[in-house]
């Protein structure tokens, strides 16, 4: 494949990625700019961090002053997730997706752009490049528009916007669970685990972010010890 | 908040967001050969999303029971159809739909 059709081929596998941001960024649009900040600062923040937890939660910390050491704390326990996702994406990364590439490209792993690569059986620079487009433009946009006219828009309508996000994990979740029982095994543990820690006293204390964490590595770690993949299982 | 605090509180957000991601892709330049751990990174992304959708996403509309049928009409197109932008579109319209009803009653 050409390096025009590889990216062509990422800017098409990234289009529902990007309607989706769109939608979710609108809603974190508007939240910013409720919480006080300007639509500038609301943008800036969705083109430097692209991140959809790690942002909502960032806002609500800088509404605090001087609580930077509590930013690191939260964003790092929030975001740990994209280092497994970081490494697991490493492996699929073709020869030429190396050295100052991967400082370039690392910035756009996030939750869906890497789910839609894992997919695919090698990674190239141009693919990626081209799978990162419409998620970055969708991201901004929504941020954007959600920022200026978030407050104009009524409430049954942003409302129903911010299941897209979720909706598109479960797009991405369900065909390869329903397929294999290993998988869907890891699935339901992690589903379980996350609900106690969202319903249980004491484990309902620990932040959203970290709880995400440990449930994820826990399922994954059982998984791995329960049900491990041969080489050809995973394409 | 000034703007000196505006962007150090970003420095710190956007800095270590980045090198979370970066750092890991850059330094593994070999392939694992450790079946528990390509076993784990298989399993880790789908692990992630699960436990980010339940229960948070029960409470990301108007009320529960019209996140409870988007998500239930999400999971159902899902087996149907891989196409991300189908599933979330009809989940967003359900919700829409059901908190008009839910307004009518």
């Amino acid at each position: 494949m050409s390096i025009l059709q590889s990216y062509k081929k990422g800017v098409k596998a990234g289009v529902p990625i990007g309607l989706g941001y769109l939608s979710v960024s609108f809603s974190f649009g508007i939240m910013a700019v409720s919480m006080g900040l300007h639509v500038w600062q609301a943008i800036l923040i969705s083109m430097t961090t692209l991140t959809s937890a790690g942002q909502l939660s960032g806002i609500g910390t800088m509404m605090i002053p001087g609580q930077y050491a509590s930013m690191l704390v939260s964003q790092l326990t929030i975001n740990v997730r994209y280092s497994f996702m970081s490494i697991s994406l490493s492996q699929k990364a073709d020869d030429a997706l190396r050295g100052v590439w991967r400082w370039l490209l690392g910035f756009f792993i996030t939750d869906e752009i890497f789910a839609v690569a894992s997919t695919e059986k090698s990674v190239s620079r141009s693919y990626f490049l081209g799978l990162a487009a419409m998620p970055y433009v969708g991201w901004t946009l929504g941020t954007t528009l959600g920022a200026l006219l978030g407050n104009v828009l009524p409430e049954s309508l942003t409302g129903a916007l911010c299941i897209a996000i979720y909706a598109m994990f479960v797009a991405i979740v369900v065909p390869p669970a329903k397929e294999d029982r290993r998988l869907l095994a890891v699935v339901g543990t992690a589903i379980a685990a996350s609900l106690a820690f969202y319903y249980l006293p004491y484990l309902n204390r620990v932040s959203s972010g970290l709880s995400v964490s440990i449930c994820a590595v826990a399922a994954a770690a059982l998984g791995a010890w329960l049900f491990p993949r041969k080489e050809e299982d995973d394409g | 908040m000034d703007n000196r605090s505006f962007f150090l509180y970003l420095l710190v957000m956007a800095g270590s967001t980045y090198l979370i991601r970066a750092i890991p892709f850059a330094l593994m330049r070999k392939k694992i050969k450790n079946t528990f751990i390509r076993s784990f990174l298989y399993y880790i992304p789908y692990a992630v999303l699960s436990a980010m959708t339940f229960p948070s996403a029960l409470y990301a509309t108007g009320s529960v029971i019209s996140a409870a049928i988007g998500l239930g009409a999400a999971i159902l197109v899902s087996f149907k159809s891989k196409s991300l932008t189908l599933v979330a579109i009809t989940a967003c319209l359900t919700v829409f739909l059901t908190e008009c009803v839910m307004s009518l009653i």
